[in-house]
């Protein structure tokens, strides 16, 4: 993984509530390699989508974030916002999940897109009209010189997304964060979608870091995963060996909780109690308490560890965790 | 764009008291201050309102009459007090009154939609185009005189505003899911509307009381300053003023402390208002 | 396949004895409101809907936004008036009912919702949520009704102690099965769940479902199931039909639609699930352009502006349901032509 786009060594992404402070992110560190579709899988809450705002500095101020992200060698971390400003969009873009509020309503979408490109190059506007109305027709808008001056609201829910894809892509950015970019559309629009994705990717060679809940979308088009769980990464492989070999035991009891026709109705293996209240999470592995191989060991975090080239794991049950967890035991602290 | 803050078991974020913000807080201690005030009128005048002192026509203020005297020599901070007893009471009475109407008319408006809607709704509509003080003077040229009448010509004004608020938050309400799913489970429609709907719907109606509340103490002021409100031996705030102005120069004491009451109060139940949004109106402030 | 079937306009029913809720030719129109001006569309979200359920079997009803399935399922909870057609349950003319009877419908129809959060009155406390049904049908006296509250909190999985807490202290997985007790107050027949899982992440999911799944066998429910997830579908439904834009496309046994899809659309649909299985990588998407507007649906066959085998037949006439198994049918010339291609082979 020596040519890492994007490296996160380390991050603690804190929310001040008036309940408390939340740990959302915990001790998290990955690095995402050039031109790779690198999924980012877990439930709700369990802090993925935060993650990737830290990465872009676009989290609200009640939130506190540190460790390292660093992009094309760069720290962002600590960066003043115009930088950050002007990574965003243009070296760094992203997709949201809902089209319709990513968009603004009342704005032709070509001119959404062309003003992207002209808040970050000095082009003349015809040249970005050009460069829009190609977009449009590479993300498989049809007709778009018709298109170009068509608000938003006229489009229907796969095409916004399509738009949003193409002002995404609008300055060619390296790195593409997508959280979601299929949730909210139907599964024939969702296949289409992540075609255009994967077409992407072919030819422009963009890196995309992919969002997600959905196991099915991670199978279908990533190249590597990683799993959250309550805030902690718990695992990162290569998607063949996640499906194949999962380690982790909530990865393992997640792809057995996905419905199939094979188990009998109300047998579907569920993962008992429930995520932990993430104002005083438990210390250590906080999936322990739901985890049916839980140890006393489990009350100190296991460090992410390599157990092949391309797998990693952050669990005592594994002799890696167990080989990183030597020299500095108990050291590692869990949440800022 | 927003950022759902994660997995925070939302405990008690929700069951909050009313009085979280400072303005609230601050808005409900000056609240019952005046209240109380005006409840026990008699125990904290210091003089009788009406006793004429002929020594005193128009002194300013001292140690025995801390807001100075009037054109007759009787004591301003008494007559304050009860001039503010007389006032309140309009502007409460006036309120609640068009609160009691106001609320059921927009409820069943915004609930059953349709025909009934349009019934209630119109004349409601029709009522608000015409300007407030133009239809509280037509309603006192018709009826006469009076604090009562007063409070019933700002009743007038005031429930147009609350249905119309009613009606706008039933509607959201009215699309719930739940209420949906009480019809589907059976449950009358008199039972969703009172436990479902008026409940969930009731929030935004009592914080536009409460400011309303404030501003009808001025709009009683308005008419008592033109003589359609209070009438004399009654005093009120606008009476005050009223009697004030011709001595503007030589006493500005006498119309400057019912001014300065009318402000206080409208500042109050604004200040009120504003922290009881925080938690009958989650519409705009973040859950 | 050949000689396997007959090839009848009838299908051949899978279950003996009567359904519990017949449903003949269910139209439902809206009219779109376009202002002062022009008279306004008609959208058809529900256009000529046939289907039966029998009692404790469930059947899942599937489609994509815009397909009318939630439209169906509001008209047979009574939500809603449709234009035309006949609902029967249990023998009664459903849409004919008033008062009294209409209230021993309701009794026996119960819904459950798909958002967990908006489904429940935030005011409320769990218990008199779970009672509603019982307190509007007057079911039992008040202890009574307290102790079947308790009772039913347990059956779905919860702690009875939270009768007493309000929504907001609980999380979506167990909001849904305040929502599935309230249903099950006052014992249904029918129960008729819109996207009961969608909005729950995947282990909360496999929680509720396996819930439903063991109900609906305990207590011979009969269900009727919206969704859009296919994976949730072939798992707990036994028999499927298919929506595209207001009709069924396709129905029969569970096991027969998806493995054996006759319908180009079903097919499609089958395709476009992304499986979580990096070995069945699916290229390409399997449909081409987006539902029609149901304001002007196209003629002839619905699907065919989007269908990748349409032949010029498919623009002039509608197909009909054609049988291609025990209780399976589909609505598709082509598939048709093919079934009689193979049936008229020597």
């Amino acid at each position: 993984m020596s040519d890492a786009i994007l490296t996160l060594e380390h991050v603690d992404v804190g929310f001040d509530t008036d309940d408390g402070s939340v740990s959302a992110v915990s001790d998290v560190s990955l690095s995402v390699a050039a031109g790779e579709i690198f999924g980012l899988v877990g439930e709700s809450g369990c802090g993925k989508t935060t993650l990737a705002m830290a990465t872009m500095g676009l989290l609200p101020v009640s939130a506190t974030v540190s460790g390292s992200v660093r992009f094309q060698g760069r720290e962002l971390v600590g960066l003043p916002p115009e930088d950050l400003r002007r990574l965003r969009g243009d070296r760094i873009s992203m997709v949201f999940q809902d089209p319709m509020t990513s968009l603004d309503p009342a704005f032709p979408i070509g001119e959404q897109i062309a003003e992207t490109i002209t808040a970050h190059r000095d082009v003349q506007r015809s040249h970005a009209r050009d460069r829009a109305l190609a977009l449009l027709a590479d993300v498989g808008i049809p007709e778009p010189e018709r298109r170009y001056g068509d608000a938003p609201h006229r489009l229907s829910g796969g095409m916004r997304q399509r738009v949003v894809i193409a002002t995404a892509l609008a300055n060619e950015p390296a790195l593409m964060l997508a959280d979601e970019p299929t949730t909210a559309l139907d599964v024939t629009i969702q296949s289409q979608i992540l075609d255009l994705l994967r077409d992407l990717r072919q030819r422009l060679r963009t890196t995309i870091v992919l969002i997600t809940h959905d196991l099915g979308v991670i199978a279908q088009l990533c190249d590597r995963v990683g799993v959250m769980y309550a805030g902690q990464l718990v695992e990162i492989a290569t998607v063949s060996e996640i499906f194949r070999a999962p380690r982790h035991p909530y990865t393992q009891a997640l792809l057995a909780a996905l419905p199939t026709q094979h188990q009998e109705p109300g047998s579907l293996r569920v993962i008992p109690g429930r995520v932990p209240n993430l104002i005083a999470p438990p210390p250590g592995c906080r999936f322990a308490s739901r985890c049916p191989h839980v140890m006393d060991v489990c009350t100190i975090v296991p460090p992410l560890a390599h157990e092949s080239a391309d797998h990693l794991i952050a669990c005592w049950l594994s002799e890696a965790t167990r080989e990183a967890g030597r020299p500095t035991g108990a050291a590692t602290g869990g949440a800022a | 764009m927003s950022v759902a803050i994660p997995n925070v078991p939302a405990r008690t974020s929700r069951r909050r008291g009313i009085l979280t913000s400072r303005k609230g807080r601050v808005g409900f201690a000056i609240l019952l201050a005046l209240i109380a005030i005006a409840a026990f009128a008699p125990l904290i005048a210091p003089h009788d309102p009406n006793a004429i002192d002929a020594a005193r026509i128009l002194a300013p203020p001292d140690l025995a009459h801390p807001f100075g005297s009037d054109a007759l020599g009787r004591d301003v901070l008494s007559r304050v007090i009860y001039a503010y007893r007389v006032s309140l009471g309009v502007a409460v009475g006036s309120t609640l009154l068009a609160f009691l109407f106001g609320v059921p008319l927009g409820l069943y408006a915004g609930y059953h939609g349709g025909w009934v809607d349009t019934l209630i709704m119109r004349p409601i509509d029709m009522v608000l185009a015409l300007p407030a003080l133009l239809l509280a003077v037509a309603l006192i040229a018709i009826i006469g005189p009076g604090s009562d009448v007063a409070l019933l010509a700002i009743a007038v004004i005031y429930l147009p505003i609350l249905a119309r608020v009613v009606r706008s938050s039933t509607l959201v309400v009215a699309s719930q899911t739940y209420v949906e799913a009480a019809r589907a489970r059976g449950t009358p429609s008199r039972r969703i509307i009172t436990r479902h709907v008026l409940p969930n719907a009731i929030g935004p109606a009592i914080v536009q009381a409460t400011i309303l509340m404030g501003f009808a103490l001025q709009i009683e002021a308005a008419l008592s300053f033109l003589g359609l409100g209070a009438q004399p031996p009654t005093s009120s705030l606008g009476v005050m003023l009223a009697d004030g102005r011709d001595f503007l120069t030589q006493a500005p004491w006498i119309e400057i402390f019912p001014g300065v009451a009318i402000a206080i109060t409208v500042l109050a139940f604004n200040f009120f208002g504003d922290g009881l949004r925080t938690r009958l109106d989650p519409r705009g402030v973040a859950r | 396949m050949s000689g396997q079937v007959m090839v009848s306009e009838e299908a051949a029913p899978v279950h003996p004895g009567a359904p519990i809720l017949q449903v003949t030719g269910l139209v439902k129109h809206f009219s779109t409101d376009r202002g002062l001006f022009g008279g306004g569309a008609k959208l058809h979200a529900v256009d000529g809907v046939d289907l039966e359920i029998f009692p404790g079997e469930v059947l899942a009803v599937v489609g994509e936004s815009g397909s009318g399935k939630s439209t169906l399922a509001r008209c047979i909870l009574r939500l809603i008036d449709p234009t035309a057609g006949r609902i029967v349950f249990d023998g009664q003319d459903v849409l004919a009912l008033k008062g009294r009877r209409l209230a021993g419908f309701r009794q026996q129809v119960q819904p459950v919702f798909q958002d967990p959060f908006s489904s429940i009155d935030p005011r409320w406390r769990v218990g008199t949520s779970v009672a509603e049904a019982l307190d509007a049908f007057a079911i039992g006296a008040k202890a009574e009704r307290r102790a079947r509250v308790l009772d039913l909190l347990d059956r779905v999985g919860l702690d009875p102690s939270l009768a007493g807490r309000r929504p907001h202290e609980l999380s979506g997985g167990q909001r849904q099965r305040v929502g599935i007790a309230a249903a099950l107050a006052p014992s249904p027949r029918l129960i008729v769940a819109d996207e009961p899982v969608s909005a729950l992440d995947v282990s909360v999911q496999a929680q509720v479902l396996n819930l439903l799944a063991d109900l609906q066998r305990d207590l011979r429910l009969a269900i009727l199931f919206v969704a859009h997830d296919l994976a949730v579908v072939e798992h707990i439904s036994h028999r499927v039909a298919v929506m595209y834009l207001g009709k069924i496309v396709e129905t029969g046994p569970t096991d027969a639609v998806f493995r054996d899809p006759r319908h180009p659309y079903t097919k499609a649909l089958l395709e476009a699930i992304p499986r979580p299985d990096p070995d069945r990588r699916m290229e390409g998407s399997a449909l081409h352009g987006e539902i029609p507007s149901p304001i002007a649906p196209p003629s002839g066959c619905r699907f065919r502006t989007r269908c990748p085998v349409a032949i010029g037949r498919c623009v002039t006439e509608e197909p009909e349901m054609t049988a291609f198994g025990v209780g399976h049918t589909a609505a598709c010339h082509v598939a048709r032509a093919e079934q009689q291609d193979d049936h008229h082979r020597p």
